[in-house]
């Protein structure tokens, strides 16, 4: 709040905090579609009467993507703004 | 700061920008309601008597003349129109776009068909071919929408510099997208001879014509608009018979969250199934069929000569006892019946065999429906091997599946016809989302077919099946047949054989629909197809006009000049496309499949690596692709048994820690990456100008001209 950014700074600042919005996003794509569906056998409890792997496979995981993406351009969105980057259109 | 947000200029685009949405939202929401109206119109004429045939083409041509009609309205020859109309499609028209032009015939054929014979493998398209859109979303779209150009070799050859990048990247995207296009055509020519009857290569070129108007006359302009409409006939055609379906087993109009119950209904009466005393007697009889081929299979030619002489004596004892008439001419056609050669009968008994092998197991063969990858891990060493390799297959496909979405150069085209960095992140949304409407219904209507087909079907008596058992009986044997094998007048499971692709287009007969809802399925898988194909044609048509031509032979070319030689080019493509469906290519699935291994394998690496990775070189990076593709395309080659007769490798098939084909690019991929990141770190680093592209990409913000 004290001192304005420099340009430069804002955007070394933006984009550092992008890769690392980017690599967390992707290590919850990556839990939910690998390492869960590894354990598949394991995580056969009964969910509203799906096995729950099976559910996470036929309904939670593309759930899970949309969510995922819906938040990104969501989270981005307040990152641009934040940062000074918001695209103008021409 | 939020004074800083509308800069001089940018309010007015956003004004104009906003009306055109208006105008979209009114255009569509009443083509929306006219179709309901078409469908309703339909179904009130078929209650007064309008036959079958009638409709089914009055849907193809509807829908085809709308689709050509659009193309006509949109037609262009302005270059940024015609390569990305015009940039300034809405996010949320550009999701539904991408959505009809990302389901293809596979989609919306197969995949329930594809969920209902394998159970839960089959959830590894699924997760897939939604997953792949997160990496869409994080890696590749607001950076390719930012670069903006018109094709996704143009980004490679300015990323990478000189016209090899650009060059393997053109090569790259024609063969993935020749392969997914010929699968699509032949989809096409499938629908249309079932919908209307006429011949499979008829069908074809009916199809094609309605391919050629949208994309021939106005280019992505005219694709985007009728893949809308397209998407809207896609999703209602899809949902319909789904939800009656659940309306009528469970009462509840929303399939998705009620088919669990329906499921372990499903587990329940696989149990039953698997030791019911019937279906065991028919087991049986597959098992002593099976045994007795493979005794022939032990010398083919002797056990050929002895069939020939048996069936010869036979039909001599009847001609001297003056048998009927119809006993003559039967045991005449058992003889007529019998293969040529010994190697025509070896290769004809080992495939009757391995039929019967299959109908010996318990379901048909079909896995119990929940049950999580093959084996199992607390069984015997083989057990426990079978269940390692299935888990790994899966978890394989899935990586190549959603790796390649990624990089599937008619889908990240779509990115550039947005208008902005923010629409392109929020277009992937719209994406992902119109998809997800389709893929999260798929496995409950396989769920609910199999608790159909358990519980109505299973146990009738063979004269009192429903009559749509016998229509596609008529139709076409390997996709629906049922034979009493056991002789008790009662269907039992292992005695019918059902194709994957009937699944969707009988449901809405199965649950017990007007044949105008089984019109308005056909009329959807065709628009998927369609749009599909049209995406793809235009895909491989601009990389060559565009990337080849333009920038590589004649950059002073005009640019009416370029979008003629694009539209010639894709008429040469749509036509090369046609002819090569029109020879049935055998395994479409796996053509489909492979296309995506390859996409994989020669783009993600590279473009990725472009976008993240400042020190990525042109030298390592067009490496990288041809390593990725060579490994990817070897390993097809080597182990998938259509491929090795083409190419005729003929040394015994050596699978790599048991990863099947269709995954070939588990491979490709990671060894992209190696190569790119050796190579260069020994090579020179890129230029400024280099440094300065991969800047401008990763901030949205624009300079002020």
């Amino acid at each position: 709040m004290s001192s304005k950014p420099t340009p430069a700074e804002n955007r070394r600042l933006y984009w550092r905090k992008t890769l690392r919005l980017t690599a967390g996003l992707l290590l919850i794509w990556f839990l939910v579609s690998f390492v869960a569906t590894y354990f598949a056998r394991d995580l056969n409890f009964t969910f509203f009467g799906w096995p729950f792997s099976f559910w996470l496979g036929a309904q939670g995981g593309p759930l899970v993507y949309v969510l995922l993406v819906g938040f990104y351009a969501w989270a981005m969105n307040r990152l641009d703004a934040a940062h000074d980057q918001d695209d103008v259109v021409d | 700061m939020k004074g800083l947000k509308k800069r001089p200029g940018a309010g007015g685009a956003t004004a104009s920008e906003s009306a055109f949405k208006q105008q979209l939202n009114k255009v569509y929401r009443w083509y929306t309601l006219a179709f309901f109206m078409f469908v309703v119109v339909l179904a009130v004429l078929e209650q007064a008597g309008l036959p079958r045939e009638w409709i089914g083409f009055i849907f193809l041509f509807a829908t085809i003349g709308l689709y050509a009609a659009i193309g006509i309205m949109s037609r262009t020859t302005d270059a940024t129109e015609y390569y990305v109309a015009g940039r300034r499609v809405p996010a949320v028209y550009n999701g539904m776009a991408t959505g009809a032009d990302w389901m293809s015939a596979a989609s919306f054929i197969g995949l329930a068909g594809t969920l209902y014979l394998t159970g839960y493998s089959g959830l590894a398209f699924i997760l897939g071919w939604t997953g792949g859109y997160c990496l869409v979303a994080l890696l590749l779209a607001p950076y390719l929408r930012k670069f903006g150009q018109f094709t996704i070799p143009d980004f490679l050859g300015e990323r990478y510099g000189g016209h090899l990048p650009r060059l393997l990247g053109v090569m790259a995207a024609i063969l993935v997208s020749f392969i997914y296009v010929v699968a699509q055509i032949y989809g096409v020519g499938l629908i249309t001879s079932r919908l209307v009857g006429v011949a499979f290569e008829l069908g074809i070129f009916l199809g094609l014509g309605g391919i050629l108007v949208c994309s021939f006359l106005g280019g992505m302009r005219a694709v985007t608009w009728t893949q809308v409409a397209q998407y809207i006939v896609i999703i209602v055609a899809y949902l319909i018979p789904v939800v009656w379906l659940s309306v009528k087993q469970t009462g509840v109009p929303v399939p998705q969250v009620v088919y669990g119950y329906q499921l372990e209904k499903v587990t329940a009466k696989e149990k039953e199934l698997a030791s019911d005393p019937k279906e065991l007697e028919v087991r049986q009889i597959f098992a002593s069929l099976s045994q007795e081929l493979a005794e022939k299979l032990k010398d083919p030619a002797a056990a050929l000569m002895n069939d020939k002489a048996k069936a010869e004596a036979r039909l001599a004892a009847l001609r001297q006892a003056d048998a009927s008439f119809a006993d003559l001419s039967a045991a005449e056609k058992t003889l007529s019946s019998l293969p040529r050669t010994a190697t025509a009968a070896e290769s004809t008994w080992s495939r009757r065999k391995a039929a019967a092998d299959t109908k010996s197991q318990p379901l048909n063969g079909m896995p119990p429906h929940a049950a999580q990858f093959a084996g199992d891990p607390d069984g015997d060493p083989e057990a426990q091997q079978t269940y390692d390799e299935s888990r790994r297959n899966f978890l394989a496909l899935a990586f190549c599946l959603m790796v390649g979405t990624a990089a599937l150069p008619h889908i990240l085209m779509r990115y550039y016809t947005v208008p902005s960095v923010k629409a392109a992140r929020e277009s992937v949304t719209w994406s992902l989302f119109f998809i997800f409407l389709l893929y999260f219904t798929a496995p409950a209507l396989a769920v609910m077919v199999k608790f159909e087909v358990f519980n109505v079907l299973i146990g009738t008596p063979f004269d009192q099946l429903p009559a749509w058992v016998a229509a596609w009986n008529k139709v076409d044997p390997s996709l629906l047949s049922v034979t009493d094998v056991n002789q008790d007048g009662l269907l039992q499971l292992n005695e019918m054989s059902i194709g994957g692709d009937i699944i969707v287009l009988a449901t809405a007969e199965i649950a017990g629909l007007p044949y105008v809802i089984s019109g308005l399925v056909a009329a959807g898988g065709l628009a998927a197809a369609l749009s599909t194909a049209d995406g793809l044609l235009l895909t491989i048509a601009n990389a060559l006009s565009h990337d080849v031509y333009y920038k590589m032979i004649d950059p002073n070319a005009s640019t009416a000049r370029r979008v003629t030689i694009s539209k010639v080019l894709l008429l040469m493509v749509a036509l090369a496309a046609a002819y090569v469906a029109a020879q049935k290519p055998a395994d479409i699935l796996f053509l489909v499949s492979a296309a995506f291994s390859l996409a994989a394998s020669a783009f993600f690496p590279a473009l990725v690596l472009g976008i993240f990775w400042k020190r990525a070189t042109g030298i390592a990076a067009s490496l990288g692709m041809i390593c990725g593709l060579a490994i990817t395309f070897y390993y097809m080659v080597t182990t998938q048994p259509w491929l090795r007769d083409i190419f005729g490798v003929t040394r015994p098939v050596e699978l790599w820690w048991g990863i099947q084909p269709i995954s070939a690019g588990v491979f490709g991929v990671p060894l992209g990456f190696a190569v790119i990141v050796l190579i260069s770190w020994i090579t020179p680093a890129p230029g400024r100008e280099v440094e300065e592209l991969v800047e401008h990409v990763r901030y949205p913000r624009r300079q002020r001209v």
